[in-house]
């Protein structure tokens, strides 16, 4: 006690001689903290909210001649893909010696909660990637700016893509993504478990009762063939078939789902069916698919083309793509596309800009490299050229480009997939009859959907 | 701490000679205890109190950090988590209901399993830090290596307790994908992760036991439960209330084992209150409600709390 006294009597005279210094020491931290959390607060309604930032040099067909730039690159690709896309960069910038491009990669999850935070701070990045699934929802947001201009003024047009991935950029008659590639669910099959089962292993099955019959095969040697998991069926599994049904997952007005009914049933049902007769063992991992595959432990696995980096990976593996059989009543597959995006600048830079329209063409015209990340390109011209002829598995997934199915440019369109993810879980589970789980889940996804309507207009 | 140690006569005296000495108080300017205040009440102010205060804000709005327009709606985040028609209604209480089954099997285990165990490692014996060490480590992991850990642990075909188990001839087990063995699986690992912590606390409580009170019991007659029971416990009462207040904050804030081991599965079993929110306010940016949301929990916190002293204060005055 006695010695906590005297210190506090020793800071006490120390005070006294300098009470105003001290104050206004306070009163300075106090104040420069305020500053802060009015700037926090400040930046979100600051800058043009969705208008076109200007672009001198003709978006990005011109080059750039200007002072030197650094442009910071942001995007997701934090697996097998990552290097790649690096890769790219440097030979852009060995290429470009007065645009430094130096990227970041953040797993997507937080890439799409840091990148709308960067943004209403002034700090977001130059340029990024997006899912085409998330440009509606961040336009609406203001998080990107139009790219119009770069579109006309390198001339794109849907001829040079394909008609849909060029499509799915567009929100509210306006381009938000150049699309980089697109990334179509296929069917993996091994070789050596094929082979082993005295399957042809160079024939895979092109239709459900093709892709049947060769589970029973398995199941009669005691081989569960198609691995499938409750924890995540209810991604591009479940997606895929809901298309070949002739259902989508959300419908073209943006206002229900449509999941809810027959399509999404019989999707289901075909899935359940493999864990309750067997061709899955029950409980299986959330990556129990891929995991049972690389092991030589199953046939099949629907996947995206993603997984070709990892399976080869594994040199002792035998295996090949193909293109989805035809399960349902035509032939339809999920995919996700990665669409450049030019993030909204606080304090726009014309040098910046027009900078970042330059590597955004360039890289887009360079995507023969990435398609040795399994991605399929979504320039028409690499994916025609002799080159990528050459290249494996990503072929196969390229031939699924005319019935690839995206999602509809829907601000918030993401917000239904816990719904979704939860219904499907628990059928598949068996807690709740399919009918029942998907049509409950479609009811609160619908009033999402409404509700997101009210909130973004 | 200090002052609980002291003896009262003592403190007694010394504030009767301090506030009897007059002015002897005024040996520091007026301003010195807020000037010592000052640093941490300038944290508290900016990183708690401000965002807190902003929050219950940010609750009354429909509102989106990005969008321009961010619309005052009074109580209606409130109303619709009380009304079931709404959309919102059903993901909150059933991440209520999630959190409330967590706090309520996990909060047990965490409060005897440590005590026991600090018990057992008051005593002396060979190699007794090791045993405390050991038993602490794995409380400095992350969740993240320990959901990584338990993955694999847990894993329905491939994992090692099923391997265990298969051994002995029991059929596999999936962990992660049927009730109630997902809560199981997520209460078990809490327990082993965060037991640690808990000893701690204890171990230093029971050191502040004098070894004459139990000598006093030892004399009466008591045997090794009696003295458990009439000395150790009621001499830990100020310990346990601190522990059982904390335990049942952590375990209502539980978060990264859901997420990152059962993913809120089966279904949304296991989605707990702030995966709830986390998922409306930073995923789909409905921060008004996710707001709402937290300051409801909040609440229920705070009363459960207060709940907590009012049983465990000592009754006998």
């Amino acid at each position: 006690m006695t010695k906590t006294f005297n210190a506090a009597d020793t800071g006490g005279a120390f005070l006294r001689n300098r009470t105003i210094s001290r104050r206004g020491l306070l009163g300075g931290a106090v104040g420069a903290a305020a500053g802060i959390g009015l700037a926090a607060c400040g930046a979100g309604s600051a800058g043009t909210p969705g208008q076109a930032q200007s672009a001198p040099g003709g978006g990005g067909a011109e080059g750039y001649d200007g002072p030197n730039v650094e442009l910071a690159y942001w995007n997701g690709l934090t697996g097998g893909d990552g290097p790649i896309m690096k890769k790219m960069m440097t030979n852009f910038n060995k290429e470009h010696p007065n645009i430094k491009v130096s990227m970041t990669a953040i797993a997507w999850a937080d890439y799409y909660q840091k990148v709308p935070a960067a943004v209403s701070n002034g700090k977001g990045p130059d340029v990024g990637i997006m899912h085409e699934y998330s440009l509606a929802t961040n336009a609406a947001r203001q998080v990107l700016q139009p790219l119009d201009d770069v579109a006309t003024a390198l001339d794109l047009k849907k001829e040079d893509f394909s008609e849909k991935v060029w499509g799915a950029g567009i929100y509210q008659d306006k381009r938000y993504g150049i699309p980089l590639d697109m990334h179509p669910a296929g069917l993996y099959y091994n070789k050596t478990v094929m082979e082993k089962l005295g399957l042809d292993p160079e024939k895979p099955p092109t239709t459900g009762d093709e892709l049947m019959t060769m589970l029973d095969t398995a199941k009669s040697k005691k081989v569960q063939g198609m691995w499938t998991s409750a924890l995540s069926v209810f991604g591009l599994e479940f997606q895929t078939l809901v298309y070949q049904f002739g259902g989508k997952m959300v419908n073209d007005d943006g206002l229900s789902v449509g999941w809810g009914d027959e399509p999404g049933v019989k999707a289901l049902t075909w899935w359940k069916s493999l864990i309750d007769e067997g061709y899955s063992p029950k409980n299986a991992a959330a990556d129990g698919n891929y995991v049972s595959f690389n092991n030589d432990k199953a046939l099949f696995m629907i996947n995206g083309p993603w997984m070709t980096t990892p399976l080869s990976d594994n040199k002792k593996l035998k295996w090949g793509a193909a293109p989805v059989p035809q399960i349902g009543d035509s032939l339809q597959t999920w995919s996700g596309a990665h669409h450049f995006v030019l993030p909204r600048q606080v304090k726009p830079d014309a040098n910046k800009a027009n900078a970042s329209r330059v590597f955004v063409n360039w890289l887009s015209q360079q995507s023969l490299l990435w398609a040795t990340a399994g991605m399929v390109p979504a320039r028409k011209t690499v994916r025609e050229s002799p080159e990528f002829a050459k290249l494996g598995a990503v072929t196969q997934f390229a031939k699924e480009i005319d019935y690839v199915n995206f999602v509809p440019a829907v601000p918030g369109i993401q917000d239904i997939d816990p719904i979704r993810d939860a219904a499907v879980s628990s059928a598949v589970l068996g807690r709740k009859p399919i009918a029942d789980a998907l049509r409950e889940g479609a009811d609160k996804a619908n009033k999402i959907l409404e509700a997101n309507k009210k909130k973004y207009g | 701490m200090s002052t609980a140690i002291a003896t009262p006569k003592r403190g007694a005296e010394e504030q009767a000679t301090l506030v009897g000495g007059g002015g002897k108080l005024k040996h520091h300017h007026p301003l010195t205890p807020y000037a010592l205040c000052a640093p941490y009440l300038l944290l508290l102010l900016t990183f708690v109190l401000g965002p807190a205060i902003f929050g219950i804000w940010i609750s009354l709005h429909n509102w989106d950090f990005m969008l321009p327009n961010k619309p005052f709606i009074g109580l209606q985040n409130y109303k619709d988590l009380f009304d079931s028609t709404s959309v919102i209604f059903s993901p909150f209480w059933r991440g209520m209901r999630a959190t409330a089954i967590f706090t309520v099997a996990s909060v047990p285990f965490l409060v005897i399993i440590p005590l026991a165990i600090a018990v057992l490692l008051n005593r002396k014996f060979r190699a007794r830090a090791f045993f405390r060490a050991m038993i602490f480590a794995p409380f400095v992991l992350g969740i993240a290596v320990v959901g990584v850990l338990f993955n694999y642990l847990l894993d329905a075909q491939f994992g090692l307790i099923n391997y265990l188990i298969g051994v002995i001839g029991v059929d596999p087990i999936g962990w992660i994908q049927t009730l109630p063995w997902a809560w199981i699986s997520l209460v078990g690992m809490t327990v082993w992760w965060t037991l640690g912590f808990n000893t701690v606390i204890y171990l230093a409580g029971l050191g502040n036991i004098p070894a004459e009170q139990y000598e006093a019991a030892e004399l009466d007659g008591a045997g090794a439960w009696g003295k458990f029971a009439y000395v150790t416990v009621p001499g830990l009462r100020t310990v346990l209330v601190f522990i059982v207040t904390t335990t049942i904050l952590a375990s209502a804030n539980m978060f990264g084992q859901s997420y990152l081991v059962t993913k809120g599965g089966p279904s949304d079993s296991t989605r707990t209150a702030i995966m709830v929110m986390t998922e409306e306010g930073l995923r789909q940016f409905k921060m008004g409600t996710a707001s709402a949301m937290s300051y409801i929990l909040a609440i229920c916190l705070g009363l459960i709390s207060i709940i907590n002293f009012a049983l465990m204060r000592e009754r006998n005055k």
